[in-house]
């Protein structure tokens, strides 16, 4: 499905992303760790076309996403629904409203301005939001929403793009672990049920572990792991962050579990 | 590809729908109907205007290209004289230019003080607050060219008159800016420095300053910009520089056009010029160097 071949970013002398290649045959949940500054959000900037390789190329579905332009490109960025770390969303607008930005591809300019979204599409986004539990949230303005209801509501309206692809880019960075582990649920459930691709950027291991098919470890711009949880040992959790014998994956942990297993955890990495 | 479950609470989401789609409803009507009230003032007012006109706006609208094209033909015909014209009239723009420089900086100076005294938070005498916010809007309400137009009358005609006035409204202008970006000033260094029994004028240059400074320059070089088209214009009422030779050009009608168009070179050139440096300096200055 998705390949990306030689993919490559340079900011002036500096290279964010050194050839990257993976390739994706059906959809998967896939999780992207490394230290901040390794070029995961690069990397995904790239796939949404949000920011322009260097060189290299990705391909999905046998079409060429790095050369499109103008409409074309937005109608790929339609398809490839991202999710940021901010959430991203229109803090004065409504939930709703929010949420059928998804639609904008289709929309004129002109119906925009207006606010002319069809009933049809107003209430799927209602039903959508109703799938991830908030509904009652529909009226509200997204700035009054916690976070983990923003970040629900700019997943909705990834969804209302009925996308192939969902990029998320350190979704639950800024949430506290109850909400994290909601949103990351969220996803999972995304990728079981409506069998779409999910890559998320994640920066700590266990979720990556727990919520991820395969794993791709980052360091300073290049792809040093590509694997299933079950290889990503503590060893190579090491090389992928760099770190000395003193990493423990329990110490970035943001699971509510990890408090009470923190030697079983490190007796199971160790295995 | 969509699966969407809505088993869990069918109802409830039915009666979100319909209270959503009520609201969206509404918000159209009441859209629809600004827009209606809008069209209908915009046709009627202009319908009220065009009658009120001496010369009729459909009579006068073909004959809207006339007078440049004058200028222009006659600019094009004694198109050798343009360069020695504008090297005559260099000095003109050079007062021009200086009028804009020293009242931008009269009037940044005084808009300091005004922000710092108007500012809540900051102030040194919190009750002057609305006096010195009063100051400033007076500053600002009446325009450069009435105060010019007195000070010429009382000082007669010259840069001097031309220059005071434009530091006036600036000053009111630029007020009203800075206490807008020092109200969003972060307070706690100044708290840090008045616990050390640092004076007020210690607090603001220490504490304030550095945090607003950028904003400060950028509006300030904002303001310059004005004020050199400010500055043209007041050559009008006889404030010397640029304008005032425009004026005369202008004013002896055919024959003097090249004058005119001479003129008219060198301002749209110095006001693209210091358009572009001060936009450059300012985009520096609120996004921070490049690396």
């Amino acid at each position: 499905m998705l390949k990306i071949d030689f993919l490559t970013k340079k900011f002036g002398d500096k290279t964010a992303v050194d050839a990257a290649n993976i390739s994706v045959d059906k959809p998967t949940m896939i999780g992207i760790i490394g230290r901040s500054g390794a070029g995961k959000s690069t990397l995904l900037r790239m796939v949404n076309r949000l920011s322009d390789a260097t060189s290299g190329t990705i391909t999905f579905e046998g079409e060429e996403i790095t050369t499109l332009r103008g409409a074309a490109r937005r109608d790929w960025q339609s398809r490839c629904a991202m999710i940021f770390q901010q959430f991203n969303l229109v803090p004065r607008m409504d939930v709703v409203s929010n949420v059928l930005h998804g639609t904008l591809n289709k929309r004129s300019t002109f119906a925009t301005m207006f606010n002319l979204y069809p009933q049809s599409d107003i209430h799927k986004a209602i039903e959508i939001l109703d799938r991830l539990g908030i509904a009652e949230q529909a009226p509200k303005r997204a700035e009054a929403l916690s976070g983990g209801q923003q970040q629900r509501v700019a997943i909705a309206r990834a969804l209302m793009q009925d996308p192939k692809i969902i990029l998320a880019d350190e979704p639950i960075a800024s949430l506290d672990p109850m909400n994290a582990q909601v949103v990351m649920q969220s996803l999972r459930d995304i990728h079981e049920q409506d069998g779409r691709m999910v890559i998320a950027n994640l920066h700590t291991l266990d979720t990556a572990r727990r919520y991820c098919d395969r794993v791709i470890g980052m360091r300073d711009g290049r792809i040093v792991f590509d694997g299933t949880p079950a290889q990503l040992t503590t060893g190579v959790a090491r090389d992928i962050y760099g770190a000395g014998a003193g990493f423990s994956e329990a110490a970035t942990s943001t699971e509510i579990e990890t408090l009470d297993r923190s030697e079983v955890r490190g007796a199971e990495a160790y295995a | 590809m969509t699966d969407i479950s809505i088993d869990q609470a069918p109802k409830s989401v039915d009666s979100i729908q319909s209270n959503y789609m009520a609201q969206v409803q509404r918000r159209r009507l009441y859209g629809g109907l600004t827009l209606l009230i809008f069209a209908v003032l915009m046709v009627s007012g202009f319908n009220i205007a065009d009658d009120r006109n001496a010369g009729g706006f459909w009579d006068g609208l073909h004959q809207i290209g006339d007078y440049p094209a004058d200028v222009l033909s006659e600019a094009w015909e004694k198109r050798a004289d343009l360069p020695g014209l504008i090297a005559q009239y260099f000095p003109a723009l050079i007062e021009t230019i200086n009028i804009a420089a020293v009242s931008t900086l009269i009037g940044a100076i005084g808009g300091l003080f005004l922000s710092l005294a108007g500012t809540r938070g900051l102030a040194k005498w919190p009750r002057l607050i609305p006096l010195f916010r009063r100051i400033s809007d007076m500053m600002r309400a009446v325009p450069e060219i009435v105060i010019a137009l007195m000070l010429i009358f009382v000082l007669g005609g010259g840069p001097v008159p031309a220059m005071i006035a434009i530091a006036i409204h600036t000053a009111g202008a630029l007020g009203k800016m800075f206490s807008e970006v020092a109200e969003n000033a972060d307070l706690k260094p100044v708290e840090g420095l008045a616990s050390t029994g640092a004076t007020w004028a210690q607090r603001m240059l220490l504490g304030v300053l550095p945090q607003v400074a950028p904003n400060y320059l950028s509006y300030t070089l904002l303001r310059f910009e004005i004020n050199i088209r400010a500055s043209a214009i007041l050559g009008f009422v006889g404030a010397g520089g640029l304008g005032y030779e425009l004026r005369n050009a202008m004013a002896w009608g055919p024959g003097r056009f090249d004058e005119a168009a001479a003129i008219f070179v060198l301002l749209f050139g110095t006001i693209v010029f210091f358009d572009q440096v001060s936009s450059r300096y300012r985009n520096r200055l609120t996004e921070g160097e490049r690396q």
